[in-house]
């Protein structure tokens, strides 16, 4: 805050800002933010936008004049987009349950000092940073387990992230000793440390961690191409198929109505679909980035 | 579990009040016998065990099978009783144009993004920290750290409906009456275009680290700067710059580790629009060798061959960073 204090009001050393350079930094910011927000607007835009108005427009519109939710409703009755939505949720949820489950439990036991095994273990874990296994052991590997065309080829694979285990366990070496002597002194073993006092305290760094979870496995395409058919398609491998692929929606049952939307105005609608959760969660764990919960762990 | 913490205290209670618990304090439980330390450790074993078969199968046990890269892989064999071939899988590529062509694509971009790419979230960073209005700069970082959290198949849709002929950019150009622009799918074109998505998906989160150092710049040096005389250029000269410099260094040497590197996803997803000529890099090699081509043997040891290079090229440039003075990533 005290940083927050001083750049609201400029400090009596630092010299008036020349208006040509006010006016430069103006300039600056409204192209920044411009380059960032005009793709969405007009995306969104298109996707609410009538078949007449887009074809009228020469496939864009910045603003729809009569907004209409029809390619949304297209897509949502049934189809592949219903379906890629459902399985693209399920696995985030999933997804991220599992890893936080596995990253905090790991990342807990691995901050307590003197436990058997835990410098080896950590050796172990932070090495595999060094040197991945590589794209083809790794498709031998899932194979191998008969995990093709399971949607646990998406998770187990990437179950818990080096980077976000380190974070955590960071975080957890920063709770003072302490409280946990004060909790052992009161019986408390260690999973009831951990549930009880460990957690409870850590929220902002598992809601970092968790956001970070969530988005990986929603965006995740690679491994759902090459593990799964169609009819286990998340969102992603849809969009890649039908927005950068170029195949014809209408040809493969996305909507039993048939035609009545453009392809344009569908398009832009699945981009907004895989794109609205990442904006609404966006919001909430945005404020903890600025906090230094990453900063702090990128060091260590 | 709850029969794991519920015998926990009974353990605890049968020493003596005063013991040190685990882990309260170092070098005591040195002395302790293997069995009391495990006794002592059992819940937390317990709960590394799900996170440490995950490291080991999906990190070393996957790792084994780069042993694939010295065999000639009949999937109908397996990997373990396909037959060894020792280093031809190796030989064949360094004598495969192909290979070459993608590292050669691979540095190219690699290097273009390194000039391109990197200055931009410290210019970026400036310009925020410059703002003072606090309500401005925090919706100014909130909208530019945005595009990192979308996936590559978003942005790649998103700058194909920008910038292809029928895209936003060139119906407004030919409404405009101008000449319309051919980017998407122009091998010419591909190399910047490929840098400016990058750019526009990761500067703005890439300024999250220089502002972070910007914000522990002691205030006093520059008041002394400026007491001295010295202007806003050379306030950023002589102390914003040298403050930040240990920064700058650490994330140009984690680049250079990593630029055999230049996302995977991003190409993978392109390279068909303009073809393996500037489209193929390393990853994507690999990729269309082993997985597409059905080349097991043969894309594992390119695979193995870049890994090897990569760890390699970490390393090296972990010890100039040490040789500099600087931090670097790792002790």
């Amino acid at each position: 805050m005290s940083t927050a204090a001083n750049h609201l009001t400029r400090p009596a050393w630092m010299e008036k800002p020349k208006p040509l350079t006010t006016v430069a930094k103006a300039i600056a910011v409204v192209a920044v933010l411009a380059l960032v927000l005009v793709p969405f607007i007009v995306i969104i835009s298109t996707s609410l936008a009538s078949n007449r108005e887009v074809v009228a427009n020469g496939g864009w519109v910045l603003w729809p004049t009569d907004p209409t939710l029809r390619a949304y409703r297209n897509i949502l009755s049934g189809g592949i987009v219903t379906k890629a939505l459902g399985v693209s949720v399920g696995i985030t949820v999933i997804g991220t349950l599992a890893s936080l489950a596995c990253t905090s439990f790991l990342a807990y036991a691995l901050s307590r000092p003197g436990v058997l095994g835990g410098k080896p273990i950590l050796l172990i874990v932070l090495f595999t940073f060094l040197f991945p296994p590589g794209m083809i052991p790794a498709f031998l590997l899932v194979k191998g387990l008969g995990l093709q065309n399971m949607y646990a080829a998406l998770i187990a694979p990437v179950l818990i992230n080096v980077f976000n285990l380190v974070v955590l366990r960071g975080f957890f070496q920063g709770i003072p000793e302490e409280l946990y002597e004060a909790a052992r002194l009161d019986g408390a073993g260690d999973w009831t440390v951990f549930w009880r006092i460990v957690l409870p305290l850590s929220k902002a760094a598992l809601a970092v961690v968790g956001l970070f979870y969530a988005v990986s496995y929603w965006n995740a395409w690679f491994n759902a191409s090459i593990y799964l058919e169609s009819d286990h398609w998340p969102l992603s491998q849809v969009l890649r198929t039908y927005v950068i692929g170029g195949a014809q929606i209408t040809d493969t049952g996305l909507s039993e109505a048939g035609m009545v939307s453009a392809p344009q105005t569908t398009q832009m609608a699945v981009l907004v679909i895989a794109t609205v959760p990442i904006l609404v969660v966006y919001p909430f764990v945005q404020k903890y980035f600025t906090k230094g919960v990453l900063t702090g762990a990128i060091k260590s | 579990m709850p029969t794991v913490a519920k015998d926990r205290p009974e353990t605890e209670a049968v020493k003596p009040p005063g013991t040190p618990g685990i882990g309260s304090k170092s070098g005591k439980h040195n002395q302790d016998s293997l069995g009391k330390r495990f006794r002592s450790s059992r819940t937390l074993l317990l709960l590394m065990l799900p996170g440490l078969a995950y490291f080991l199968l999906f990190h070393y046990g996957a790792f084994i099978g780069n042993a694939v890269a010295f065999k000639e892989y009949v999937p109908f064999d397996g990997l373990w009783r396909s037959p060894w071939v020792g280093f031809a899988n190796f030989s064949r590529m360094f004598g495969d144009p192909g290979f070459w062509h993608a590292t050669w694509n691979t540095f190219y971009i690699a290097v273009l993004q390194l000039t391109f790419f990197f200055p931009i979230p410290l210019a970026i960073a400036l310009l925020l920290h410059s703002l003072t209005s606090d309500f401005l700069r925090r919706f100014v970082q909130s909208v530019v750290y945005l595009p990192h959290f979308l996936s590559w198949v978003i942005v790649v849709a998103l700058f194909q409906q920008v910038l292809s002929d029928t895209g936003l950019l060139n119906s407004f150009l030919s409404d405009s009456g101008i000449h319309t622009v051919d980017i998407i799918g122009n091998p010419d074109a591909y190399r910047p275009l490929v840098v400016a998505e990058v750019v526009w998906k990761d500067a703005g989160w890439g300024t999250i680290i220089f502002l972070a150092a910007l914000m522990q710049v002691d205030e006093q040096q520059y008041e002394a700067a400026a007491i001295d005389g010295a202007g806003p250029w050379r306030r950023f000269w002589h102390v914003t710059l040298p403050s930040i410099r240990p920064i700058i260094v650490l994330l140009l040497i984690m680049r250079l580790g990593d630029i055999l590197s230049v996302g995977f996803e991003q190409m993978l997803l392109q390279r068909q629009s303009v073809g393996p000529q500037v489209g193929e890099v390393l990853d994507t090699f690999v990729f269309w060798q082993g997985i597409v081509g059905g080349d097991t043997g043969y894309a594992a040891a390119a695979g193995l061959f870049k890994g090897l290079v990569g760890a390699v090229l970490v390393f090296t440039a972990n010890r100039v960073a040490h040789k500099l003075g600087e931090q670097g990533v790792y002790k």
